[in-house]
């Protein structure tokens, strides 16, 4: 089980958060703040993974993230979970948010958090790995984006029938 | 109204959407929290109109400022109206805020359930989505309960994006609502080989979660996973499977054995490390689940720690970890195998990556032998030194003191360096593990004596420079270890070389700025020193530094009395007061030391960190019980004024007390002496053993010996490396004395019983420099040190230990019972296709059953729960074997297949016997199916089910009694049985103590030819439509089809030739004596199953039908029409429905008078009883009413309402069966039936 996928920046900033368990929001804070102080001070070239802090989970869980630019992004996960998939997987969800957003940029998280989360909907679900597969994800996130152009135009002129 | 939208969408243009508010926080960041706050605002004044796409702007905010750490609960209702929109966009807005902020504890949630159901069934497949994606996150026991339903309806959509999710989601629901487990689990099963992958992959997910949790409910689906492993591409779901198996293979070793080739295999042929990783994991995991000793896996052992050492020199650190991780798996079972990688994990102890050099910490762990411990330990000491960061040199120090004590101090030789390696320790900075240090040194001067004169030394040491300790005050600092060094001194102090320095020492001002708690123990220790040093002075009669000592004391422990600790004033005055009392009797010239002394003497021993709670609690102490009359509620008001004089009531009752029970409180002073005498910190009162003057153990402390030989210190080296040094000269002097083969009298005084064998050095030979005897730790008699209570009670998971196995194929299945199914909206019926439904749904009208049984549910379903588990736990032993059988047999391309669709194929059709194996759920049914022959039934049976409710209800309880105390379980169950008499104990002819039934089956060959074999089921599926006897009945006859030969069979035709009473039902349109087409074709070796239905008239003779199988064989070069007779036997057994009948009404049916009779004699049978009643139920669809020893009433209808009873007796293999009819000739008929088939066997 996925417990938490988190993304900040250098600084700490949250970029998006999902928990997939139930903190409120003062922890959730906190664990943000811990996975960060945990995940900054690593140097570039060690290994990616590392124990979980204490707040969310404890030893029992890992963190296993990868450092892009000025992103972290961290998935802390069970043991059930294999590390290298999970590392893998973070691939395929940059992969796809580049391919969503053209060249994606931190300013393309912070406008459109609902879309990352749109995204990421379409990959985990509840904790779970839902798709693994990029043009598949892709797919879906694009028919869904249809669907909401459509609603808009429906929405910008439903009053010429008025 | 449309002015108000257009007043809306003008408010809209100016309101901020979500990219706005980003900015506007950008913009904002000196004064961010006050910007947000009139953000918060106006999203509230957003909230309050009409405008849903406002609305859903302001909650697409929140959803923002809810990752920022705001609150935004406070708008959960807003949310649920956003999530209730129609259109999508705004719908994914609100389901999106409700998944990052509703949790259980969220109110509005009990609104959504009926929005969520009608997105779920929305024709939009992204609606259906959306909601489902929600739903994951905040699902709550009572939406899990309420759409249950739904979302196994979903599981089985046309679409693979809704089953994949729908599939993922029954996880989360599993969770909630561990009820929907049992029911949705065969059709989970069925997905994991949906020919989506998507779908596939979710199924094994989810079932990899289960059964992670709960391993042993799923090793009848290893055959299963064994397919899909051999079959995937996909490597998601093969890391999953292989993950999974490493789950069960420690309950089924035969399992491992299978696997092991496969995935060496994988392990050679992968290419994905993420892969090949797994498996080299799940191998270990087989390995250590087999006996080590085995030749043939020394390979796989070599391959695998092979393979991680290529992961471990990898440039990517990431692999290397990895290795590290995995190696740490073996090492617990092959440490030998991972010792002769002791190079390279060393050398990743100099990795700069802190978490590679962890893991290589924990590999050390086992690498350690006596031979090598101080070389390693000196090793880590110079990380210790370098480490920058304090938790990775806490983590270091924690390593350190645990390779040392792991084992019970095994591989120490040398104490000595122990504890300098240890008072080394204590000269870290800002380490929080103080505490760990200094248990380490009381445990060490506790239980190894030898130690004990080195260590009090040591320890006087580090009191003297206590100062150097001092500066760092914070709890679980390293000021701890002064705690253990005071009390080591105090309690040794009879080794002390110089007692009245380390006295004082302990009595300086600077110590008041100490931790409570080391204060309070180094009063107590400053007044044993005291002893010791009075004793001294006293032997060398030298009563003026005696006196001078008590001096020293009495101008001190003031400074003690004014502490702000509470426990330290207490100690420190009372032992002031005792000084001055001393001080008088010195003044006297009395000499006290000796009584002093006795103040404090006695051996401590080391007691069990679990001991406590091992002590039983003594027979007839009730902890819960009132030690006082509970005070009446309204009297504790009105005497809360005299708790201020409380005090004096205790001694009232403690008077009264000893009156009523004088032996009680002795044995309480027997336990309260137990408990004091375990406890090492108590200081005993009572001077029972005078230590010093009787020294009892002295004799038995082995005088450590110093060899001389070599110089005693070298100057300019830490002390530990000293020690190191020693060592090794000893070991090599040893050696070469060896070699001389010169037996000194020293050495053999030393080495007891090690025999001086010349072999090639191993560990046995390095003789430990001191000989020591490690005291075990003390625990009260008969307890075992076990670690069984150490799991959490509150996990979710326990929840969802339930067994699915007779789920899944089987005659000794147990169905799903009425109470289990998943709850379904009683206005909107839905036609479920499991299996369990299928069955109710024909044979009973739904909506009637409801009624009736709807307020029974609640409590049987406790009780059914309490009888099945019983029986389940015999079943288990049984299926286990199936499974391994299963597995063994199945080679990964043989064509099993044919047999385990037969099986799969078995439950949905078995109606009868199945049914009634729970007796109060089949209870049900005859109440509600027959309503209108019986009026008085339903009546009759009310009252008894009042009566034992009451049972019920006290069994409920018990019930959750029981979820805590497992181990009792069994012994309650028999309780209930007893209880609940005679009745219950039968389950449908077989009481639970006697021996498992012999597989029956209920298929027989129809006609079989080279190329086809028809296999008919006995037990049709019969259903009466109109329910009046006049009227045609309808029967369903199943047949298997299976594909014997080599080619492809298709166009198959069923034709039967129709009598006059039964008829074959063709489609609208056909004629009399057309065929019937079966709808599939059948490749080689497979089969599959057609069902056909029959329409009777009359029921009372048996029928036999002549048909014809028409069907096309085409092979590769030609096709052929070929065809196959067959005769359908319908006998009249066919015709009964398994009814159950509550004894008392079946007594009226007999009283009544309508049957006729007719009876039977059997001889020579030879089968037990119960085997005999379960016969009959299985092929002739009765159930048992009530049985007494071996004489048993039973009971079934025919579909057209005849009754029929039996009374079967058995004595010495003659059964005799009286049975009654009140149609004769039905009667004869299926008496001549029971006579055959007991012929057969």
């Amino acid at each position: 089980m996925i417990k938490a996928i988190l993304i900040f920046n250098n600084h700490g900033k949250p970029r998006m958060s999902k928990f997939y368990e139930h903190y409120t929001e003062d922890t959730e804070q906190q664990i943000i703040r811990e996975t960060f102080h945990l995940v900054s001070k690593r140097d570039e070239n060690v290994c990616n993974f590392l124990e979980g802090g204490l707040l969310i989970g404890g030893s029992e869980n890992k963190l296993i993230y990868r450092h892009y630019a000025t992103l972290y992004f961290v998935f802390c996960v069970d043991s059930s979970e294999s590390e290298l998939g999970i590392l893998d997987l973070i691939q395929v969800f940059v992969e796809t948010l580049d391919k969503c957003f053209e060249n994606v940029c931190e300013l393309d998280l912070i406008f459109h958090l609902d879309k990352v989360h749109n995204i990421l909907a379409e990959m985990v679900m509840g904790g779970m790995v839902l798709e693994t597969n990029m043009s598949e994800i892709i797919t879906q996130v694009e028919a869904q984006g249809k669907m909401e152009k459509s609603e808009t135009f429906v929405f910008q002129c439903p009053r010429q029938d008025r | 109204m449309a002015l108000k939208i257009v007043k809306g969408s003008i408010d809209r243009m100016f309101d901020k959407n979500l990219q706005d508010l980003v900015r506007g926080i950008r913009n904002h960041k000196e004064d961010e929290a006050k910007y947000i706050s009139t953000c918060i605002d106006e999203i509230k004044q957003e909230l309050k109109q009409d405008n849903i796409a406002v609305k859903a702007n302001a909650v697409c905010k929140l959803t923002y400022l809810q990752m920022l750490g705001y609150d935004v609960s406070w708008a959960a209702f807003n949310i649920v109206e956003v999530m209730s929109s129609s259109k999508f966009t705004f719908k994914r807005i609100g389901y999106l805020a409700a998944s990052q902020c509703f949790h259980e504890g969220t109110d509005v949630i009990m609104l959504t359930t009926n929005q969520i159901r009608k997105d779920l069934s929305s024709p939009n497949q992204y609606d259906t989505g959306v909601a489902l994606t929600g739903l994951s996150c905040f699902v709550t026991p009572d939406l899990a309960r309420d759409l249950a339903n739904d979302i196994m309806t979903l599981m089985s959509h046309t679409k693979p994006y809704i089953r994949k999710k729908a599939v993922l989601i029954m996880y989360k629901v599993f969770l909630k609502y561990p009820e929907s487990l049992r029911p949705a689990f065969p059709r989970l099963k069925e997905k994991l080989e949906d020919p989506d992958p998507g779908v596939q992959s979710a199924a094994v997910n989810v079932i990899c979660e289960l059964a992670r949790r709960n391993p042993k409910n799923y090793l009848s689906l290893a055959p299963l996973f064994f397919k899909l492993m051999t079959s995937s591409t996909n490597n998601w779901v093969l890391i999953k499977i292989i993950k999974l198996f490493g789950a069960l293979t420690p309950l089924e070793p035969r399992l491992g054995k299978k696997l092991i080739e496969p995935l060496t295999n994988l392990i050679h042929s992968t290419s994905a490390m993420s892969l090949l990783y797994e498996c080299v994991n799940t191998v270990i995991a087989v390995l250590i689940s087999l006996s080590s000793g085995m030749p043939n896996h020394s390979a796989s052992i070599q391959l695998c720690v092979q393979k991680l050492r290529i992961l471990i020199e990898d440039s990517d650190q990431n692999l290397k970890y990895l290795g590290l991780l995995a190696m740490s798996k073996i090492l617990k079972t092959h440490p030998k195998s991972v010792q002769s990688h002791k190079d390279l994990i060393l050398q990743c102890l100099d990795d700069k990556d802190e978490s590679i050099r962890l893991r290589a910490l924990d590999l050390l762990y086992g690498m350690v032998s006596k031979k090598n411990l101080m070389e390693i330990v000196k090793k880590l000491m110079l990380h210790v030194d370098k480490a920058e960061g304090t938790t990775y040199r806490d983590e270091l120090l924690t390593k350190i003191i645990d390779i040392c004590s792991q084992s019970n101090y095994q591989y120490i030789t040398n104490f000595e360096w122990y504890i300098s390696i240890l008072v080394e320790l204590t000269r870290l900075e800002g380490t929080r593990h103080g505490h760990l240090i200094a248990s380490q040194m009381l445990d060490v001067a506790i239980r190894v004596k030898a130690i004990r004169g080195f260590a009090v030394a040591q320890m006087a040491t580090l009191l003297d420079n206590a100062h150097l300790l001092t500066g760092n005050t914070q709890r679980n600092g390293i000021c701890e270890v002064l705690y253990a060094a005071a009390w080591i001194c105090g309690e040794f102090s009879e080794h002390l070389e110089d007692p009245m320095q380390t006295l004082e020492a302990m009595l300086r001002p600077k110590v008041a700025t100490l931790p409570g708690h080391i204060q309070a123990v180094y009063v107590q220790n400053a007044a044993k020193l005291f002893a010791t040093v009075l004793q001294k002075h006293e032997g060398e009669t030298d009563s003026q530094a005696a006196q001078e000592t008590s001096q020293l004391l009495i101008d001190r422990l003031p400074l003690f009395v004014q502490s702000a600790n509470l426990e330290v004033q207490e100690r420190a005055s009372c032992i002031l007061q005792l000084v001055k009392y001393i001080q008088k009797l010195q003044q006297k010239n009395v000499e006290v030391a000796e009584e002093v002394t006795a103040l404090f003497a006695g051996e401590l021993n080391p007691v069990a960190p679990k001991a406590q709670k091992k002590v039983p609690i003594p027979e007839g102490l009730d902890l819960d019980a009132w030690i006082n009359e509970p005070p009446s509620e309204s009297e504790s008001e009105d005497e809360k004024p005299k708790a201020v004089f409380a005090k004096e009531e205790p001694k009232h009752y403690r008077s009264r007390n000893t009156e009523v029970d004088e032996k009680e409180l002795a044995r309480r002073r027997e336990v309260r002496k137990q408990e004091q005498a375990n406890n090492p910190f108590y200081i005993k009162a009572s001077p029972s053993s005078q230590k010093v003057y009787d020294a009892p153990g002295v004799e038995h402390i082995p005088v450590v010996q110093i060899d001389l030989s070599v110089p005693l210190k070298v100057p300019g080296m830490p002390m530990s490396d000293q020690y190191l040094k020693l060592e090794e000269e000893r070991q090599q002097k040893e050696k070469a004395e060896r070699k001389k083969k010169e037996k000194k009298k020293k050495r053999e005084k030393r080495g007891k019983g090690r025999k001086a064998d010349s072999g090639p050095e191993s560990e046995e030979d390095i003789t430990p420099a001191q000989h020591v005897d490690i005291v075990t730790e003390e625990m009260p008699e008969n307890a075992l040190p076990s670690d069984d209570d150490d799991k959490d009670p509150n996990d979710p998971h326990r929840a969802l230990d339930i067994d699915l196995d007779n789920l899944l194929s089987g005659f000794s299945s147990r169905p799903l019972a009425d109470s289990e199914k998943l709850p379904v909206r009683t206005h909107r019926p839905e036609v479920l296709k499991s299996p369990a439904e299928d069955r109710v749904s024909e044979s009973v009208p739904p909506e009637t059953k409801k009624k009736s049984s709807k307020e029974k549910k609640e409590k049987k379903k406790d009780k059914e729960k309490d009888r099945k588990r019983s029986k389940e736990e015999k079943k288990k032993k049984k299926k286990h074997k199936e499974v391994e059988e299963e597995l063994l047999e199945s080679q990964p391309e043989e064509p099993v297949q044919s047999e385990e669709t037969k099986e799969a194929a078995a439950p949905p059709t078995s109606t009868s016997a199945e049914e009634v194996t729970v007796p109060s759920s089949a209870v049900e049914t005859s109440s509600a199916a027959v309503p209108e022959s019986e009026p008085d039934e339903p009546k009759d049976t009310e009252p008894e089910d009042t009566k034992s409710s009451k049972h019920k209800k006290k069994k409920q309880k018990k019930e959750k009694e029981e979820k805590e105390k497992k181990k009792k379980k069994r012994h309650h169950h028999h309780h209930h049985h007893g209880e609940a008499g005679g009745e219950d104990s039968v389950q449908n002819g077989t009481v639970e103590e006697e021996e498992p039934l012999p597989p029956m089956s209920n298929y027989s060959v129809l006609a079989e030819n080279s190329f086809i074999k028809m296999m008919r089921e006995d037990a049709e599926q019969v259903y009466d439509i109109q329910g009046n006897h006049q009227d045609e009945s309808k029967v369903v006859v199943s047949i298997i089809f299976e594909n014997k030969s080599d080619s492809f069979l298709k166009s198959m035709e069923f034709n039967v030739l129709d009598s006059l009473n039964s008829k074959l039902q063709r489609p609208e349109g056909a004629g009399p004596h057309d065929g019937l087409t079966v709808p599939f074709q059948l490749p080689p070796g497979v089969s599959n199953e057609a069902r056909f239905v029959f329409s009777v008239q009359s029921i009372v003779m048996p029928q036999k039908l002549k048909g014809t199988l028409t069907f096309i064989v085409k092979s590769d070069e030609s096709s052929t029409h070929e065809k196959l007779d067959f005769k359908l036997h319908f006998t009249c057994t066919s015709y009964l429905i398994t009814t159950p009948c509550y004894s008392d009404a079946y007594a009226k049916l007999l009283e009544s008078g309508d049957l006729k009779g007719s009876s039977l004699r059997l001889e020579g049978i030879n089968m037990p009883f119960h085997h005999l009643l379960a016969r009959i139920c299985f092929h002739h669809h009765f159930s048992v009413v009530e049985r007494i020893d071996s004489c048993a009433s039973m009971y079934s209808r025919s579909i057209q309402g005849h009754h029929v009873c039996l009374l079967v007796k058995t004595s010495d293999q003659t059964v005799s069966i009286d049975a009654k009819c009140d149609e004769p000739s039905l009667l004869g008929n299926v008496l001549d039936e029971l006579k055959q088939t007991f012929s057969k066997c």
